[in-house]
């Protein structure tokens, strides 16, 4: 115990000798969560709607100055198909909307032939999402003209996140994010810097236990981690208005084990790397892995199932479950026992294999 | 001149040779990454985690069910007591619920209830599910043409974004190390004393690593083309000249973060950690630019990968040639010698 205080004290002393990470470790933090919750909107807003009209009826103008004094849409005017298919091309449009002749005369003699919809498919969920706006749109203005609306059997409410606010949903696993760069890279980078610099022969010569040596190394890293935590969470409750629903326990017990886990993962990229570029490649890696399929960015729900299956063995993919639950629908430690206990397992054989595969020998 | 170019450029590839797991690592991260994010990546809502509840069943409710069940939009889970609706979606069973109403069978009035955390997939969960209640064919609603991406893969949106990812970060970090390794071990100041010019120092570091990212290149087309069924249907010309403009701006990117850093931690961690966050999120890889606040929007412009990547997007999925690239080659192509200049320049301070 004495000998790990001592050498924490060395771990506090050079963490304050270097210039660099101190600043990396509260700047970080602040920048994420106080922009990139700005950029993370998915809502399909601004698509630009280009209308080929081939029908000069009251009817047809009524659609076209709907769609515009929508905020969603934007309207410009096409001479022909092929003109509106350039303004897609050229990335001017979104959507195409195609009113066919005479479409409010054959409309009200019942036998009418449809706007024709075309989506640009190359951002999917834009086009498809875009495309149902637009014909959405459409069929509201026909209905207005018709003097009838289309009675409502289905009616939709969503809970948790009543205001569609896709920012409340992504704070949370930016708060993760941040979790997986700074006690992944860091702890590994600080490892391999003593192997480069040579001062582990040093340690390696002392009595100091292992266990000792690598808890050293890992402890610093746990409190940041900790700290990131609260501060993020107090930013973005400050901020955004975002607090969590459930309880403060269970994200921190959550967060506490996922934090020994990317420790755990860092030593041991570092007990396998003999050089500083070695330990970030392969650490980069595994950030990348963890970020974009762990569910975090993108619904594990959308992967075809040999992903999702794969996505088990994804360390942060139960973090993500915990936060975004706790958050958003106040589920409880008991709801979500599978989620705690596979992040535990994790935590202690990580930890286990990166005690073990240090070697004091070279 | 030339033979002590060559020279030191010889002194380059020794460097990255003596390394053999560095640079297995750096060939193959790309393969792996690309071929498992290209498959795995998808914002497509498949199967909607359905159920449905009533106060009590009815015929009608029964066969309304059995029309859900056997629709393939929807994984359907059973049927739950009213009282159990919210427990259900808090705990993660299913993604809506169907509730029938009391007198289903003569008003056949229903409520969707949507677990709304995730407002995209809910939003398309509701209009699957809505659709089908409403009568499958969605009533007399115009229909919606897909063009390019008929099947609406998001494969194919992501590809070009997960090039304009990696490559980035993977040449930045090659090069980052390779000038304040120099410092370091103290073989700068050998550099600094020997006749050649700082131009020729930073452009024989950069040639070995450009071929390394053009292998990686070749691979990952033939990956995109084969595997994962990516059209191509573009300029093959296109593509390689502005993947071959992005890979020597960002080279130079790591060059350049070379030369302001002190040592290879600082340049490992800019280049690789830092540059993670703006290439993911402003990049508009994943989140489309146009929906950012205005001065995101501008700051975003100084992101290379936000112009690489819509550039290749309209080569490899619209099949667009070199004309509809060119603001986009120029943006990068401008980015590249500027980091290239500044790269010497900081370069030569060092010098004097």
């Amino acid at each position: 115990m004495k000998t790990l205080c001592i050498l924490l004290r060395k771990e506090l002393l050079l963490f304050r000798a270097n210039k660099f990470i101190p600043i990396l470790a509260l700047l970080y933090p602040c920048v994420v969560i106080l922009v990139i919750p700005l950029v993370t909107t998915m809502d399909v807003r601004h698509i630009d709607v280009s209308v080929v009209c081939r029908d000069n009826s009251r009817l047809s103008r009524d659609i076209i100055s709907d769609l515009a004094a929508s905020e969603y849409f934007s309207v410009t005017t096409a001479a022909d198909y092929e003109a509106a298919m350039e303004k897609i091309e050229d990335g001017t449009a979104d959507v195409i909307l195609e009113i066919p002749a005479d479409f409010q005369k054959h409309l009200e003699s019942g036998a009418y032939e449809m706007p024709g919809i075309s989506a640009n498919g190359v951002n999917g969920t834009k086009g498809a999402l875009g495309g149902r706006y637009v014909a959405a749109a459409v069929m509201g203005s026909v209905a207005k003209s018709l003097g009838t609306t289309i009675p409502e059997r289905v009616t939709v409410t969503y809970l948790y996140n009543p205001e569609l606010e896709y920012r409340d949903y992504m704070i949370p696993a930016l708060m993760i994010m941040l979790l997986i760069m700074i006690c992944g890279f860091l702890p590994s980078l600080n490892l391999v810097q003593e192997k480069e610099t040579g001062t582990i022969e040093q340690m390696n010569v002392t009595p100091v236990k292992t266990v000792t040596f690598v808890l050293s190394k890992m402890v610093p890293f746990w409190i940041i981690g900790l700290l990131i935590m609260a501060a993020a969470m107090l930013l973005a409750a400050t901020v955004y208005g975002l607090v969590p629903r459930g309880s403060l326990a269970s994200i921190f017990i959550g967060a506490t084990l996922f934090i020994f886990v990317m420790s755990g993962i860092g030593i041991i990229i570092a007990n396998f790397s003999a050089k500083l570029s070695q330990s970030m490649f392969l650490m980069l890696f595994i950030v990348l892995i963890f970020v974009l399929i762990s569910g975090l960015l993108t619904p594990i729900s959308s992967m075809p199932s040999w992903a999702r299956y794969a996505t088990y063995a994804l360390p942060p993919r139960y973090f993500v479950e915990i936060m975004r639950c706790v958050y958003l629908k106040a589920t409880s430690i008991g709801e979500l026992w599978s989620q705690f206990a596979a992040l535990a397992g994790f935590a202690i054989a990580l930890n286990v294999v990166a005690a073990m595969t240090y070697r004091k020998q070279a | 001149m030339r033979k002590s170019f060559i020279a030191f450029m010889r002194k380059e590839v020794i460097h990255i040779l003596r390394d053999p797991r560095t640079l297995l690592i750096a060939l193959l991260i790309p393969i792996v990454e690309m071929l498992l994010f290209g498959f795995a990546i998808s914002m497509d809502v498949n199967e909607v985690e359905l159920m449905a509840a009533a106060p009590r069943m009815t015929p009608a409710i029964e066969s309304e069910m059995s029309r859900l069940a056997h629709n393939p939009s929807v994984s359907f889970k059973g049927f739950i007591p009213t009282s159990e609706v919210e427990d259900r979606l808090r705990s993660g069973c299913a993604l809506a619920v169907v509730v029938f109403d009391a007198d289903y069978d003569a008003n056949g009035l229903s409520q969707v209830v949507v677990d709304g955390s995730d407002p995209v997939v809910a939003q398309t969960a509701a209009g699957y599910v809505s659709g089908i209640l409403n009568g499958g064919d969605g009533g007399r609603m115009p229909g919606v043409t897909i063009l390019y991406n008929p099947r609406l893969r998001s494969t194919y949106n992501f590809v070009p974004g997960i090039m304009g990812l990696i490559f980035i970060l993977i040449c930045a970090m090659l090069t980052s190390v390779s000038i304040v390794r120099e410092k370091e071990t103290g073989t700068m100041e050998v550099l600094l004393v020997s006749p050649i010019r700082p131009v020729m120092i930073v452009i024989a570091k950069m040639i070995p690593y450009f071929l390394l990212a053009c292998a990686d290149l070749a691979l990952i087309l033939l990956l995109a083309a084969t595997a994962l069924d990516v059209p191509l249907s573009g300029s093959m010309s296109a593509l390689i000249l502005v993947s071959m403009v992005y890979i020597i701006l960002s080279l130079a990117l790591g060059l350049f973060i070379s030369t302001i850093t002190r040592t290879q931690m600082e340049a490992l961690l800019i280049s690789g950690m830092m540059l993670i966050i703006p290439v993911v999120m402003l990049s508009g890889m994943m989140f489309p630019i146009e929906n950012m606040p205005l001065p995101l929007q501008y700051l975003s412009s100084v992101v290379p990968a936000r112009w690489y990547i819509p550039a290749m997007r309209e080569i490899m999925i619209e099949g667009l040639g070199f004309s509809h690239i060119l603001p986009e080659l120029g943006i990068l192509t401008a980015m590249a010698v500027f980091l290239v200049i500044v790269a010497i320049k900081r370069f030569k301070t060092r010098l004097e």
